[in-house]
């Protein structure tokens, strides 16, 4: 095993990754930019080298920078977190050339699901099924109409190359698909540097929900259950938990198959993420895309099998079996992952600010993984995650009872926050009812 | 006249029209990010573009007057 770990990453995974290093007796480096230097991930990690200035391209997304400070610090391992630079293969390729172990899945699986296109191809030859769509980039708008024609309305418009719903727009008809398509090429020029355009039959009031993968050292692929995502706000997650209250058994194992086929056609190891989205009524998926890297919302995971995923994952990297009998997982209870944004709760706009009180829940079942303290600064620089609250129960209704508690003891103070929001979601009938879906929030929103 | 404020605290990402512009009710008028999330400034009436109050690049507080509608 190595003995010394970078993390290149800020806020709640910075320290939750350093954390589990630092139990194993890993040696941690954490990097920060200027206006993180009070962060607690760099108060926890053993060293903390600065990058640069505020903005992520002079900082965390600098890779001269954090291989620099890998160099000085003598790490031998790089954890990328999420986000930033965790699903760019040529940053994992300079680690690795920097002879350095990276925590994640080898470049070449995930430059083949990198690109939406590529990979809606690639399941569908594996056999997953794949929503209908284009197998092709539409050259321009007059393609991308007669190809309408043949998947049928409504249609989702997304940038290939991309992600965070940045970009995404769903169309009723060609009027709406002539205005939307070349909106979706300029934002995904100006975020993802391609303008690649994938057009993808839209499933109306779907679920979104996800498999955790995890590909070990000696090539087997296990799947760790699902989680229902489908509380978004603009696209973005708010709400996650396991099991999905709209997967049925016979579905679940449907979805697992599919998830274990989907990252063994990429040859995948490390921890990965198979999202698809599910009709409740017809009990059917269809693959949407995977994800290369820890995700957010992994805590649920967790907390139903009882098992550290960022260990896991170390030990895949050092090419060791994991710290569980893979056969033997059973998933135990109902567990909520709570996203806390600084963002006001009625608009969702971003609130930047210092924090002036920070009181977080305790209890029976409730885990909080926090990138913030009090007398921090929330830069308009970085996204509006403050910290994840996490609620096990036996079962979704304690979950859900201890999640009331906990959301009304969080206290936060100098920022606006959603914490009124999600306690708003959990007294609406249609979330804790356990039938909602991706458009349950625009609908609560109007 | 009329003063557009910022609601938020941001940095001005694009202005989409110039001094003398006539625009219409819910034209976008410039376009602010915070937190990696873009912010469409929209006219609440009809009007001309009297005064730009801020450039590209510039970081702008709650309650900043970015221009000025007559």
């Amino acid at each position: 095993m190595f003995e010394s770990l970078l993390v290149a990453n800020r806020g709640e995974i910075a320290v939750r990754v350093i954390r589990t290093a630092r139990r194993l007796g890993i040696r941690t480096i954490a990097v920060h930019s200027t206006a993180d230097a009070d962060a607690p991930h760099v108060a926890l990690a053993d060293e903390a080298v600065e990058l640069g200035p505020e903005p992520p391209a002079q900082s965390y997304l600098d890779v001269d920078a954090v291989l620099v400070a890998a160099r000085r610090t003598g790490a031998q391992a790089v954890h990328p977190g999420y986000g930033f630079l965790s699903e760019n293969p040529a940053f994992a390729r300079r680690v690795a050339a920097a002879g350095l172990v990276w925590v994640g899945p080898d470049p070449e699986s995930m430059e083949r699901v990198s690109d939406k296109i590529d990979a809606r191809n690639l399941m569908a030859a594996a056999g997953v099924p794949v929503a209908a769509g284009t197998e092709e980039p539409c050259a321009d708008l007059e393609e991308a109409v007669r190809a309408v024609a043949e998947i049928g309305y409504p249609v989702m418009v997304k940038p290939s190359g991309g992600g965070g719903g940045i970009g995404m727009a769903v169309v009723e008809d060609e009027t709406a698909l002539r205005a939307a398509f070349d909106t979706a090429r300029t934002r995904s020029s100006r975020f993802f540097g391609s303008d690649r355009i994938l057009l993808e039959r839209y499933i109306p009031r779907a679920r979104h929900v996800e498999i955790q993968v995890l590909g070990l050292a000696d090539g087997r692929v296990v799947a760790l259950g699902e989680r229902d995502c489908s509380v978004q706000r603009r696209h973005q997650k708010v709400i996650e938990e396991t099991p999905s209250p709209g997967v049925g058994d016979e579905l679940r194992r449907r979805m697992i198959d599919g998830a274990v086929r989907a990252a063994a056609a990429v040859g995948y190891r490390n921890a990965g993420t198979v999202e698809c989205l599910v009709d409740p009524e017809r009990q059917e998926f269809v693959f949407l895309e995977m994800n290369t890297r820890l995700q957010v919302e992994h805590p649920v995971t967790e907390m139903t099998f009882g098992v550290d995923l960022v260990e896991a994952q170390l030990l895949i990297a050092a090419g060791k079996p994991v710290q569980f009998e893979p056969d033997d997982l059973r998933p135990d209870g109902h567990a909520i992952e709570f996203r806390v944004y600084a963002e006001d709760p009625v608009r969702f706009l971003p609130s930047p600010g210092t924090l002036t009180e920070w009181v977080e829940p305790t209890g029976e079942g409730v885990r909080v993984d926090a990138g913030y303290r009090a007398g921090n600064t929330v830069s308009r620089s970085y996204d509006p995650l403050l910290a994840k609250l996490v609620v096990h129960g036996a079962d979704r209704d304690e979950a859900l009872a201890r999640s009331r508690a906990a959301v009304a003891a969080f206290r936060i103070s100098g920022v606006r926050t959603n914490l009124p929001f999600l306690a708003e979601l959990l007294d609406a009938p249609e979330f804790v009812s356990g039938r909602y879906d991706t458009t349950t929030v625009p609908r609560l929103r109007g | 006249m009329m003063e557009v404020t910022s609601e938020l605290a941001a940095t001005v990402w694009k202005v989409e029209v110039a001094p003398g512009a006539p625009v219409q009710e819910e034209d976008t008028l410039l376009v602010l990010e915070s937190m990696k999330m873009e912010i469409p400034v929209l006219a609440e009436g009809a009007g001309v573009v009297r005064e730009i109050r801020v450039q590209e690049g510039d970081s702008v507080e709650e309650g900043d007057v970015l221009l000025v509608l007559e």
